[in-house]
Order: structure tokens, then C-alpha cells, then sequence
């Protein structure tokens, strides 16, 4: 990992990141980390996805990156600026985990729904899933490498996982 | 629905004094608990953006205990007690003689005093906040999590999520014997909360 550039995404925001640089989000909970990669020109985006849909919004000046509706579009904008083709794009998906089971109200699911919702917006652009690692009851810190579109899972209590 | 931003000194100072009270309480019973003195800091009272959140315990990835409480009642919230791994070592070992080994994780025996722990502490927290406020507060069965402290804070500010990219947060912590124990406490009321805490206190929003 020497030598390759960090782009840093944090909570409820999103980038893209071109010639090997290694997009990365810490503390991934019940947010999904949600990647995007065309692998022939290498470009490769990442989004930390809070909530699942915009229709609860009450702010304002909606922060895009933080709804699973508003953050894949505007990724999939980013992206083909920067040259990435929309037929070529797979995703890769990591956290939604439920950190503590309590109650059975709906903001406790938070996690499942982040998944569901991305899962039901990629079916949409119908990107491929490649592949994903989510649920659970424990955080997760991701790396993606957008040369080898490798998504590489740190947590404390499962080790290091590459997807 | 009240804009943080526009809060006044005077409206933080009340809800440092909310801190002040609860966190006073669970020192006490921390210090009766560990049968020595605890020392405890002024509150903090920030509206502070979600990725600073986890910065006050050490950043995201730091691995901490938390034990969390949701906070039922007239104004609910959500509740945390955290505890870095060496003082979560430190207090296993006063408290219950327990000689935590130098191994990854904990067992199962060592979680469940370290919650028992933080349930008396944020359940002293809640009743004198309860007493002082007039407003039921009643705090949900607790839960226990060894993990980094952005997924485990990241929890409790999902209901701020929905108005915009900070939370209003309550924070206090605890010192015993010059930080070789250090403990947090953060109380996240939830956004509609603190119309119903400031008027229960009599404070004028105007």
C-alpha cells in the first residue's frame, strides 16, 4: 500500500478516486460503504451511506452522500465525468450491521435497511453486485483500490476480510 | 423544530447543568462503586458534525467498550458509556478481582459486569435527570459493544441524521486516580427532546 494516495470518505459523504488511489471509510456501523468500479478505465467511487431514503429528509440542503437514493446517482455522476461507463460499473458493499439488538423499532433495522435500499437501487442502473459483506453485530473499517478494485474489510472482532 | 445553531449561551449553560447533575450522580456511585475518589470533568455541551463525533474518544477506529441505553419517556435519547480497553482492564480488576488476560476479546463473563456497570452508572445518570427535570426517563435494557467507536456512536446519531449533518451532544467524563480510569458519558438527546427538557426547567425559548 505504499506510495498509493488516500482519498478519505467520511460519514455520510462520497468520492471517487482514479490512478490507484485507495478510497478509504472508518467506523462503518449500521452505514453501508458502498463502491463502485469500472474496471477497464479504472475508476472506482465509494459512498458511506447513512440512511436509506431521502424521503425523510427534513433539512434544507439535502447532503446527497448521506441517502442511499441521492448518494448513488450523484456517484454514478462523478464517476462518468471522470470517464467511467455506466454498463461497465460493479459494486461491492460492506457494514449495515445492527450494532446493538434492542426493541424491535424501525431505526433500530437501520443497518438491514441501508442494504435492502442500496441492493434495490443498484437493481435499478442494473449494476452487479460482485460481491458483499454485510449484517452483523460489529463495525467495520473498508479500503477499496481503484486499480485492483479490491475491497479489503477490517474489523476488531472478524480480522481482515478482502471481497 | 428548534435550530441548534441558534441555541444561546445561556440555553447550553442549562444544558450543561444537565450533565452537570446526571454525570454528578453516576460519579457518585461510580466512586461508591470503586470505593475511591472520582474526579469528574466540567460537561461539555457541542453541536458537533458526525465525523467528529468518534474524535472525542480517540477517532473512528478506536477500539472502546460501550454500553448503550436507549432513553424511553417524555424525552428520549439515546445514552453511552464508554471506556477505553486499558481502563475497561482496570476496572474488571478493581471492581471484581477479575484478572483480565492479555488476550484478544473479552469473555462473556467480563461483558456482562462491564454492562451491569454501565447500567448503574447511566441508570443514576437518568433518575437524577429524571428528579431534576420532572420528566419520566426510563432507560431501555442495556447493550454491550467491544468495537470501534465510529460504528458504535454512529448508533446514536441516526435520528439527527434525518435534519442535517451534526448532533447536539451532552458529554462528561469521569478521571480516577489521575486517568489511569477514564470512562465517557454522552447523552444524545434525541431532536425533539429539548423543547420538552427546557420547558420542564423553565427556560423561555422565545
Amino acid at each position: 500500500m505504499t506510495g498509493q494516495t488516500l482519498v478519505k470518505v467520511g460519514m455520510a459523504d462520497l468520492n471517487i478516486a482514479i490512478e490507484g488511489a485507495v478510497l478509504k471509510t472508518t467506523g462503518l456501523g449500521s452505514c453501508v460503504g458502498l463502491t463502485l468500479f469500472d474496471p477497464q478505465c479504472r475508476v472506482a467511487g465509494m459512498a458511506h451511506v447513512m440512511l436509506p431514503s431521502s424521503d425523510i429528509a427534513r433539512e434544507s440542503q439535502i447532503n446527497l452522500a448521506k441517502y442511499a437514493d441521492t448518494a448513488i446517482p450523484e456517484l454514478l455522476e462523478r464517476m462518468q465525468a471522470a470517464g467511467a461507463r455506466l454498463t461497465r460499473l460493479e459494486a461491492k458493499m460492506a457494514g449495515g450491521a445492527q450494532m446493538f439488538a434492542l426493541g424491535g423499532s424501525d431505526t433500530l433495522r437501520i443497518g438491514p435497511r441501508n442494504v435492502e435500499s442500496c441492493t434495490a437501487i443498484l437493481g435499478r442502473y442494473r449494476i452487479p453486485i460482485l460481491s458483499a459483506d454485510t449484517g452483523g453485530n460489529y463495525g467495520r473499517t473498508v479500503e477499496f483500490d481503484s486499480y485492483k478494485g479490491i475491497l479489503v474489510i477490517r474489523s476488531v472482532q472478524h480480522g481482515v476480510k478482502e471481497i | 423544530m428548534p435550530l441548534f445553531e441558534s441555541f444561546k449561551a445561556f440555553e447550553m449553560d442549562v444544558l450543561k447543568e444537565v450533565g452537570n447533575i446526571g454525570a454528578g450522580n453516576a460519579a457518585t456511585a461510580l466512586s461508591k462503586l470503586l470505593n475511591k475518589p472520582v474526579d469528574m470533568a466540567v460537561p461539555k455541551v457541542s453541536l458537533l458534525p458526525f465525523e467528529e463525533v468518534a474524535e472525542r474518544v480517540g477517532g473512528a477506529e478506536q477500539i472502546v467498550l460501550a454500553v448503550f441505553l436507549r432513553v424511553e419517556g417524555e424525552a428520549p435519547g439515546n445514552m453511552f458509556f464508554i471506556i477505553e480497553e486499558q481502563s475497561a482492564k482496570r476496572m474488571l480488576n478493581q471492581l471484581l478481582s477479575m484478572n483480565h488476560q492479555e488476550e484478544v476479546g473479552y469473555s462473556e463473563m467480563e461483558l456482562s459486569a462491564l454492562c451491569e456497570i454501565g447500567n448503574i452508572l447511566a441508570g443514576s445518570y437518568l433518575s437524577s435527570l429524571a428528579d431534576f427535570t420532572q420528566l419520566p426517563m426510563v432507560p431501555s435494557v442495556p447493550a454491550i459493544a467491544h468495537d470501534m467507536a465510529g460504528a458504535i456512536l454512529s448508533y446514536g446519531l441516526m435520528q439527527y441524521g434525518e435534519m442535517g449533518d451534526s448532533a447536539l451532544l451532552i458529554e462528561t467524563t469521569f478521571l480516577e486516580d489521575r486517568q489511569s480510569l477514564e470512562g465517557h458519558f454522552f447523552l444524545i438527546p434525541d431532536p425533539e427532546s429539548f423543547n420538552k427538557i427546557f420547558k420542564a426547567l423553565g427556560v423561555d425559548l422565545g
